[in-house]
């Protein structure tokens, strides 16, 4: 069994983030939901990519991954959101307030 | 006493994870989201991943929190679902999936805490005097696998294009936030968004920053002064925008490609002019991703106000 530190705490949470991430991606209806259940299974992602590589000294290769990876993931909701607006259009309340 | 900070860090993270899908309300749920994405740079640090850390907390919880908003002001509300009873053995069987599930998870999680790698760190270190910078992590994506970088900045602007496509045709500008203070406080800070975004810009060259953290404080800045009143061009259609958003994927491409005709392979710097080379592709970047961001607030925005 590996020692108890830091790195190890992360990539365990890491691992129940992505958990928690897929069963929101599974279990709920509403497309923003599972938009945000998307999104913690990414950066859980990027949690077990840079926890569970990091021995001793840092290692700059998987932080510019988890860099690149993040603008990736920032495109992928802003296309995803449109997405949902446009379907949602023609189902605005008629005073078109800000019903949340 | 670090570990019992990380433990809570984990248990506040994976409790806001939870809440940011199942909340109650879509608003206590992306408020949760961009909690979570605070902690979680919080936890970059803890693994000494500042620059993560800095574009986490800049685009993975600012930009796609005021996304996320955007879109809840123009989304109907969620229907409230009546609670469905689900039955016994529906439950005995999702436990038993639960568990199935569980076991190879748990056999992962075990191979990867045996992972005995060590890294390229080394390597990196290594060849960083080539690269002409002082920072590794900039020296990777600027020089290392710059191809990568120059893919990631095209990928984000045909997020542009495609946002830009399905948006409304109709521009407006956006007198609708009733706040008189906040000209006059936006007239004050904008000089600091710029600064900022410029000291980020500088300071990737040898620690963390570089081009995405500017980029997002560049397009805070832009989107505080819009909704506050001054007048810019709709993003879609304007030439200028066209230009400054294809900047850096363009400067980037035209570096990439320009020492082809020196007689260098692609993407290889001429060791004298590396240093300025990449500092200006970062320069470029750095304007193109904040204007890029700005459209994509904007064109998830304007629909809202055209309508109302």
């Amino acid at each position: 069994m590996p020692p108890l530190t830091s790195e190890t705490l992360f990539t365990l949470t890491a691992v129940l983030l992505f958990g928690i991430g897929a069963h929101g991606l599974t279990q709920t209806r509403h497309a923003l939901r599972r938009l945000l259940a998307l999104n913690i299974c990414i950066s859980a992602i990027f949690l077990l990519l840079v926890a569970s590589g990091k021995h001793g000294d840092t290692d700059p290769v998987p932080h510019a991954m988890v860099l690149t990876g993040i603008v990736v993931a920032l495109s992928t909701t802003a296309v995803a959101i449109s997405l949902i607006v446009r379907r949602n259009r023609h189902r605005r309340p008629p005073d078109g307030g800000l019903h949340w | 006493m670090a570990l019992v900070f990380d433990a809570l860090l984990a248990l506040a993270m994976l409790w806001l994870a939870w809440q940011g899908v199942h909340a109650q309300t879509l608003f206590q749920a992306v408020v949760s989201f961009m909690l979570f994405g605070l902690l979680i740079a919080l936890a970059w640090v803890r693994l000494d991943a500042t620059d993560i850390a800095l574009a986490e907390a800049a685009l993975g919880s600012g930009v796609t929190g005021a996304l996320l908003f955007a879109a809840l002001g123009q989304l109907p509300p969620e229907p409230i679902r009546a609670r469905r009873r689900t039955r016994w053995h529906r439950r005995l069987l999702a436990l038993a999936w639960g568990l199935v599930l569980l076991a190879p998870i748990a056999l992962l999680l075990y191979g990867v805490l045996q992972l005995e790698g060590r890294g390229l760190g080394a390597e990196v270190n290594a060849s960083l005097s080539q690269a002409n910078i002082g920072s590794p992590v900039t020296a990777v994506l600027l020089n290392f696998r710059a191809i990568d970088t120059l893919l990631e900045l095209v990928v984000m602007l045909s997020a542009v294009v495609v946002v830009w496509s399905l948006g409304a045709t109709a521009p407006s500008p956006l007198p609708w936030l009733p706040a008189p203070s906040l000209p006059a406080l936006t007239r004050l800070l904008f000089p600091v968004f710029l600064l900022t975004a410029g000291y980020l810009l500088w300071r990737g060259e040898h620690g963390p920053g570089g081009a995405f953290p500017a980029g997002a404080v560049l397009a805070a800045g832009f989107v505080l002064a819009i909704l506050s009143g001054a007048r810019a061009p709709a993003p879609d259609g304007h030439t200028g925008w066209r230009l400054l958003i294809c900047l850096g994927p363009l400067a980037f491409a035209m570096v990439a490609g320009g020492v082809l005709l020196a007689g260098y392979v692609y993407f290889e710097y001429p060791p004298r002019v590396a240093g300025l080379l990449m500092i200006g592709i970062e320069i470029a970047a750095g304007i193109s991703i904040g204007f890029m961001l700005t459209a994509l607030f904007f064109a998830a925005e304007r629909d809202h106000s055209s309508q109302v």
